[in-house]
């Protein structure tokens, strides 16, 4: 795994193009960062809360009745059972544990499907620390109950009406936020992107995923799974699982929503602090990405992902809204699971690309679960 | 040597005057004749904002009229290609974010932007750490690259930043997105200050100056002002006559300060 230098580059991408405003505030949480990361008592501190309130480990379940199916051996990595119904909630634990080690008291946080919004105000509230979220207006519609879960949990929500209205303006709007106030707040940024140290230390307290997998995998295999799949909207929960596995001869797989394809379809850019892959048009203007999944509605990428794709070492692929339709409801009826809209698009490549794995082992990454898409399928399959 | 947007705001300072560079949204309509205004009423320089999808360091104003740019298709080609035509008398900056630049290629963009009769280059989300490839362009092509000094800034940063500025040193009103506000924040004349104590470049605040009262009040320790939301505002609400009045009564407020 690259562990970035003072540049925060993993190969030509990633680094720190942010307005200068907010250079000490970065370079400042680096060097918190790396400090926490090397004190065994915040380790131990994280390890705990992360046992005793978040229910890690994380299970992993073997899916039967799939992977009769499909013909393939199916792997579930259960980060749907985590406190807030997803992973999302390994990387806010650390940045709030983080957040009150510098002395902040406020943290601001974007927002896409609502889940990093909610595992923000969650946080928060554990902590004792004033949160606010951000999240597109297109978003605040469709993921209503995040919303309210937000307010309930004591968080303000400010529907960001700029722009595209989802993902990338949250960003920007929490970014403006966070210049505005950075000696008192900690932006709590919620996937593996941004200025450098984010994709570095989001990264890593994601890593438990890929760490606690491997060990699990080889528990159940006796070996490592020939392929590990993850959505990717910024890349979190599949840096996360990536990490266990960079280093084995799993194929890594990141699924990308075809309306979002950063990697894909994207060329390298610069837009919310990272050099990385970004969907945009031909004057460099950024694209407005297209999905029915508001945590992968996103135009651009962690740069991780952007140098493991460069040196051939993930593949992302992607799949279409009809294909995560279709993924969504066979997953609940054969496992009794319902995945959250995100994974549905590691589900949706699994069962296209089944017949050319047959026999292989395949472990998929359950970032999350579905509780808040069911009112967004409701609409969508009218009712079943 | 100095390159022209320096020269012209050195001939300001000498004289015991205090410059103004108004901004104005490239693309907005009337944004041509708004420059012209902003020339004939005493402005120093005039920087050009080239619209771009993600402007983190812009507030509501600028964001809304860039977004009304965008949608009438403006992109960077077209506001470069106007440009070249527009013979004002004053240097021209235009300021953008580093995927426009990124984009089009460092060498290409700076070349175009010299071939467009641009003096100077502000690169708000480009910070010293990373501005290598473009300074490297911009010195080549004679593109002065102003450098922004932030409030947050720690007294050891502030030298290396004059020293890579060229044109001027944009020294940031407040912690914040471009804006107006009711009063001018205190690290607006304590940074102005801190600056200036580092460097013989001319220092001018922008970002929260936004009348003629507090320019006024940001000169009394810099060497004039950047103003941005306030102008663009009477942009959008009364067109270049509006511009051009508003650049007149900073001008005159700026002339007749007691220094
Ligand atoms: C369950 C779930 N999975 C995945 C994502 C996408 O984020 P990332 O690519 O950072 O894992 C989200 C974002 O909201 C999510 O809620």
């Amino acid at each position: 795994m690259v562990t970035p230098g003072a540049d925060g580059r993993f190969g030509e991408f990633g680094g720190r193009f942010v307005p200068e405003t907010l250079i000490p505030a970065c370079q400042e949480l680096e060097v918190a960062f790396v400090d926490a990361w090397a004190d065994p008592s915040f380790r131990k501190e994280l390890d705990d809360v992360l046992h005793e309130y978040a229910g890690r480990p994380s299970n992993i379940t073997e899916c039967h009745n799939l992977s009769d199916q499909l013909g393939i051996r199916l792997i579930l990595k259960r980060e749907d059972l985590n406190h807030t119904g997803s992973h999302k909630i390994n990387n806010v634990i650390g940045q709030t544990l983080l957040a009150k080690r510098m002395g902040k008291k406020r943290i601001v946080a974007e927002t896409g499907a609502g889940q990093h919004g909610v595992a923000s105000a969650t946080a928060a509230a554990l902590m004792g620390l004033e949160c606010k979220v951000y999240m597109g207006a297109v978003d605040v519609a469709r993921q209503e109950l995040n919303v309210f879960r937000m307010k309930l949990l004591g968080s303000e929500v400010e529907a960001v009406t700029s722009g595209s209205q989802t993902l990338k303006d949250a960003v920007n709007e929490a970014m403006r936020d966070w210049v505005a106030t950075v000696e008192s707040t900690h932006y709590c940024l919620g996937s593996v992107m941004g200025p450098h140290p984010y994709p570095f230390m989001v990264r890593q307290f994601h890593r438990v995923i890929g760490d606690e997998a491997y060990v699990q995998c080889n528990d159940l295999l006796g070996t490592t799974p020939d392929f590990v799949v993850a959505c990717v909207g910024g890349g979190s929960n599949a840096m996360g699982i990536f990490s266990g596995f960079v280093d084995s001869p799993a194929r890594l797989i990141g699924v990308e929503p075809a309306g979002g394809a950063a990697v894909g379809r994207g060329q390298p850019g610069v837009v919310h602090g990272m050099k990385s892959y970004l969907m945009q048009d031909e004057h460099g203007q950024v694209a407005e990405a297209h999905s029915i999944s508001a945590g992968l509605d996103y135009p651009g990428v962690g740069p991780e992902h952007s140098y493991l794709a460069s040196i051939g070492r993930s593949e992302y692929p992607t799949v279409t809204d009809d294909e995560v339709i279709s993924a969504f409801q066979v997953m609940s009826r054969a496992e009794g699971i319902i995945p959250a809209l995100e994974c549905a698009h590691a589900m949706a490549w699994i069962i296209r690309e089944a017949p050319k794995m047959q026999g292989k082992t395949v472990l998929m990454n359950l970032s999350g679960r579905g509780d808040k898409d069911v009112g967004q399928m409701m609409n969508i399959l009218g009712g079943v | 040597m100095s390159g022209r947007l320096e020269t012209a705001l050195r001939a300001r300072i000498d004289a015991g005057g205090k410059c103004l560079v108004p901004y104005i949204t490239g693309g907005y309509p009337g944004w041509v004749e708004s420059i012209r205004a902003c020339a004939a009423n005493g402005a120093d320089a005039v920087e050009i904002g080239i619209p771009f999808s993600d402007p983190v360091m812009d507030g509501p104003i600028i964001q809304q009229a860039s977004q009304v740019s965008l949608d009438a298709g403006t992109t960077p080609i077209s506001i470069l290609h106007e440009v070249r035509t527009l013979d004002v008398g004053i240097p021209l900056a235009v300021m953008c974010y580093y995927n426009t630049v990124f984009h089009a290629g460092e060498k290409r963009f700076a070349s175009d932007l010299a071939a467009a009769g641009i003096s100077a280059a502000i690169v708000p989300d480009l910070p010293l750490e990373e501005s290598g490839p473009w300074t490297a362009a911009a010195d080549e092509a004679g593109i002065e690259t102003v450098m922004l000094a932030a409030p947050t800034a720690p007294d050891e940063r502030l030298p290396r930043i004059t020293e890579r500025a060229r044109g001027f040193v944009y020294s940031v009103g407040l912690l914040g997105v471009t804006g107006e506000r009711s009063s001018l924040a205190g690290t607006a004349t304590a940074l102005a200050a801190r600056v200036k104590n580092v460097t013989t470049k001319p220092v001018l605040v922008g970002v929260g100056v936004s009348n003629a009262e507090q320019a006024v009040e940001a000169s009394r320790v810099a060497d004039g002002v950047i103003m941005g939301a306030s102008v663009v505002r009477r942009m959008i609400e009364g067109g270049p006559d509006a511009v051009g009045a508003y650049i007149r009564e900073v001008r005159e407020a700026l002339d007749t300060a007691q220094w």
